[in-house]
């Protein structure tokens, strides 16, 4: 075990863990967070994902202890139910969600493309969610609701 | 009447600040109880809402108004991201007459709600839900809120209506009481009366319209509660050790192994269940990786190369025989052409994002289980036995999950963390590894169905065989069958048999189609009722079911899925037989109307031009485009449905794109139009994944399809066809379900859009390229 700082969502947190632990475990564990979700533990699906230095990656495979110091955002640090941020605005707006497992990967790799690349095109969207799953299949809302919020932060 | 609480329900209403005991010692309440009545009547639909539901001894289902004018409502229907949270809200409001903000709706505790068995399947969906219970309550109290008020406002009945939370008088709504008025500091409690008259579709303002999903803010915000998120003080982290191969049985476990690891306080081994219990989530990982445990193999599994062929070769099959006109084989040899044609499909996984989830905190003699699962009372039950506890003693509070579409791990990682908390005695959570959901889940079940059909000179089906043969193990638990899932049957339960039957006994009552087992197009009599929906009056409708060597159950569409992929795309056949358009040729062999007009309309929709297939003059290189169709009365009554598919197919490489799918529904009233439409849609591209991508695979010992790189299903960064859907309004009609509609049909359209494009027919899930290939190479010649 050993101390090391995190800073998410805006705050610091000093956590004592083993610097191995995946950052999704201290992130849900830890640090009681609802966003990351563990869906596979390989990078595969996308559940666990948050921002870090403007990329979308996959906690459940970033150790810890490569992450100290760096500001992480996860889907609890967008927006609040009061005022949700316009991306997740725009996907109430869309309806775009069933189960809602998977909005970490959508809403956090769409918001991370949008804000390096803020006219994305349908391939640019292809490649940023290429390993985002959602087996509710609410892919075609999604997509709107990305061109929504894109729209929208454009005008 | 005297209802009676656990101790567990009295606190969850205390904590909730609603206790019950206050609405009915303090008397400031209105409760509507269901006891008994909830399947009482003469509509034999009332019992179909309790799908394996019975009353519960302990307490009664009511809603309440309070004295302020809130209502509570309780139910047994859970959330499954199907939207059904949503729906029973405005569902409430609509009965009462009150705003949806004034509702507040718990889903599925044992301790406060109603036993109403599984929400499963399109019954649970916004169109089909909870109309002789919930709406009944509702029916109930706002009846008597009327004859309240016209008491004290002097005014008769039918002169009174209800709005806002108030009963009004019609002519002058001036002279208004609000319920909480009404209710003021009295109680009464009322008994739900099945006679009560329900608001009908065509005067309805909160059902019938698309209410936004209530729960979304929060979703988007990670803001709600999922049983991953479940946090219990002093909770413990499991994890379980699965066998490594299908069968086999515990020799040894090395507790040496893992001695000293950080975090470790116990290894747990019960008959051939092993778990391990750890401070931390990681922890709990690295010794789940490092215990050593010695495994006795079990027999090897049958080749997958030959299953289908192995399915059929089995004897020890248990046989029924859904209808048989005993003329069948006279018929066809008398047709002027018979076609066959052998249909296969794989075993598939719910595959769910979110591996499963559970936490328990078993105690001496009592014992709390937060689970996703559909079935709270069966879970409750069968946990009890798997604790040796009294079902009393355990409290199951459903907490959502990720999407399950059937029993993905729900239940069985809630034995998990059961056995585990009750080893422990503190509170654990377990969740499982991708490998563990997906290699032990209850799979879809595999088919291999063989059609023959005769078509007379006049281009018109004379008669309809269908035998078909499928595996199976386990499925639900019900109430008493945990060995049904993994780890009731590690832990010594046996999954519920099946005994074998050959030959099936002949037909004697009415066709039930749950399964979709019949083809639309025949007449479906047995027992002196002809139920079916289509004109082949000789017929034949054959199954086999044989024991899998994996767990199966109910996923999405469970064996409607396969069965319509069979007849939908043997209808197509027949159709290309008879080279007859196949909209009209489905058309001049269908009678029930209601399926008649979705295909219609669905065709309309898709602009179809009428034409048999294959296209002619289609390049048999490069990449070729076709449209295609399918239709279903999905369960045989419950919601009709025709979807048409446009795809290309690149001819080369074998790969199908499927640009567009529009269908037709009619699911009777619509309780929330977009709720439908976004089941319509992720059920029509669930069922695109399933079609072109999905399969189970295994070697000689064990699964080897445990991720999303071995079990392929597509992204969200995929290019998806555009998905369109016409609602056909059915407002007098009985509501139907819509959840597993468009996924049923979508399987067989994008074959039959394949066959016209290039006319080469699929006859095997998934269509993958090389199939694709095959598929063309035999075109003209199969």
């Amino acid at each position: 075990m050993s101390q090391m700082t995190l800073l998410v969502n805006g705050r610091s947190h000093a956590v004592d863990v083993d610097p191995a632990t995946p950052l999704l475990f201290v992130l849900s564990d830890d640090l009681a967070l609802k966003g990351p979700k563990f869906g596979c533990g390989l990078g595969q699906c996308g559940a666990c994902t948050v921002i870090v230095r403007g990329q979308a990656i996959r906690s459940c495979v970033t150790p810890v202890e490569a992450v100290q110091k760096t500001e992480i955002t996860t889907l609890d640090g967008l927006g609040t139910i009061e005022r949700p941020h316009p991306i997740q605005q725009a996907f109430i707006d869309e309806q775009a969600s069933q189960c809602g497992f998977c909005l970490s990967g959508v809403i956090l790799g769409a918001k991370a493309l949008i804000d390096r690349t803020p006219a994305p095109t349908d391939d640019d969207i292809d490649r940023a969610l290429a390993g985002v799953l959602c087996r509710c299949f609410g892919h075609n809302r999604m997509r709107r609701a990305i061109h929504r919020y894109a729209a929208a932060r454009r005008a | 009447m005297t209802p009676r609480l656990t101790s567990d329900a009295r606190r969850a209403l205390g904590a909730a600040g609603l206790a019950r005991r206050r609405f009915l010692q303090q008397s400031s309440a209105l409760v509507v109880a269901f006891g008994a009545a909830r399947y009482a009547g003469p509509d034999s639909r009332l019992s179909a809402q309790g799908i394996n539901g019975r009353s519960s001894a302990a307490l009664d289902a009511w809603i309440a108004i309070a004295a302020d004018g809130r209502v509570v409502a309780y139910t047994g229907k859970c959330e499954l991201g199907q939207g059904l949270f949503t729906a029973q809200v405005q569902l409430v409001a609509e009965e009462l007459d009150v705003p949806l903000s004034r509702v507040t709706l718990t889903m599925c505790d044992t301790a406060v709600t109603p036993d109403q068995g599984t929400t499963s399947g399109a019954q649970s969906h916004p169109a089909n839900f909870n109309h002789a219970n919930l709406a009944l309550a509702c029916a109930t109290a706002r009846q008597a809120l009327v004859r309240l008020a016209s008491d004290r406002l002097s005014a008769p009945v039918s002169s009174l209506a209800t709005g806002d939370g108030a009963v009004f008088v019609s002519s002058d709504p001036s002279r208004r009481l609000a319920y909480a008025d009404l209710v003021g500091g009295r109680g009464f409690m009322l008994t739900l009366d099945p006679a009560a008259t329900r608001k009908r579709p065509t005067d309805w303002k909160v059902l019938g319209t698309s209410v936004p999903r209530l729960d979304l803010p929060a979703m988007v915000t990670a803001q709600l509660d999922y049983v991953q998120t479940v946090r219990v003080p002093g909770m413990l982290h499991g994890q379980v050790v699965r066998p490594p191969s299908v069968g086999a049985t515990l020799a040894r476990v090395d507790e040496e192994s893992v001695r000293g690891m950080p975090g470790l306080v116990r290894v747990v081994v019960r008959r051939n269940f092993i778990g391990v219990v750890a401070e931390k989530p990681f922890q709990a990982a690295q010794i789940a990786a490092k215990l050593q445990v010695t495994w006795t193999p079990g027999p090897a599994l049958p080749p997958q190369a030959g299953y289908y062929d192995a399915l059929r070769r089995d004897r020890a099959s248990r046989d029924t025989c859904l209808v048989d006109s005993g003329d069948v084989d006279q018929t066809l040899r008398g047709a002027r052409t018979v076609v066959t044609a052998t249909y296969r499909h794989p075993f598939h996984m719910h595959g769910s994002v979110g591996s499963s989830c559970a936490v328990a905190d078993v105690q001496p003699g009592r014992a709390t289980l937060w689970s996703a699962t559909q079935a709270v009372y069966p879970m409750r039950d069968t946990a009890a036995r798997l604790l040796g506890l009294p079902a009393e003693a355990v409290r199951v509070v459903f907490t959502r999950g990720s999407g399950c579409y059937g029993i993905n791990g729900a239940d069985t990682v809630t034995y998990d963390a059961a056995l585990l908390s009750q080893a422990v005695g503190r509170p654990v959570r377990v969740q499982l590894t991708r490998r563990d959901e997906m290699a032990w889940e209850n799979f879809g079940n595999a088919f291999v169905i063989d059609q023959r059909a005769g078509i007379d000179a006049a281009g018109s089906i004379v008669a309809w065989d269908y035998e078909a043969w499928s595996p199976a193990l386990g499925g639900r638990p019900g109430y008493d069958s945990p060995g049904n899932v993994v780890t009731g049957w590690l832990a010594g339960f046996a999954p519920a048999a099946a005994a074998p039957r050959t030959p099936a006994p002949a037909p004697s009552t009415p066709l039930s189609n749950n399964l979709n087992t019949a083809p639309s197009y025949v007449t479906g009599c047995a027992g002196g009722v002809c139920n079916g929906t289509g004109t082949v009056r000789s017929e034949r409708v054959l199954s086999h079911r044989v024991v899998s060597p994996f767990f199966t159950g109910p996923l999405r569409a469970p064996e409607r899925f396969q069965n319509t992929f069979a007849h939908e795309s043997f209808m197509d056949e027949l159709a290309a037989a008879a080279k007859a358009d196949p909209v009209a040729f489905r058309l001049k062999h269908l009678r029930d109307e209601r399926l008649r007009t979705v295909v219609r309309q669905a065709a309309v929709a898709a602009q179809w031009e009428a034409r048999p297939s294959p296209r002619t003059g289609a390049a048999r290189a490069g990449t070729a485009q076709g449209r295609g169709i399918s239709c279903v009365l999905y369960e045989g009554d419950n919601g009709y449905v025709s979807i048409v598919a446009d795809v290309e197919v690149d001819q080369a490489t074998g790969v199908i794109t499927v640009r567009r799918l529009v269908g037709a529904q009619d699911c009777g009233p619509i309780s929330n139009p977009d709720g439908v439409k976004n089941q319509f849609e992720g059920g029509a591209l669930h069922g695109m994944s399933r079609t072109l991508f999905e399969e189970v695979t295994w070697n000689d010992q064990a699964v080897t399809s445990h991720d999303w790189r071995t079990y392929r299903t597509f992204a969200v960064g995929t290019r998806t066809p555009v998905v369109e859907l016409v609602l056909v309004p059915q407002p007098s009609a009985e509501a139907n379900g819509a959840g597993e509609a468009s996924i049923t049909a979508v399987a067989a359209a994008i074959g039959n859009a394949v066959f016209d494009a290039t006319g080469a027919r699929l006859r095997e899930i998934p269509f993958t390229p090389d199939r694709v290939k095959a598929a063309l190479a035999v075109r003209g010649t199969a």
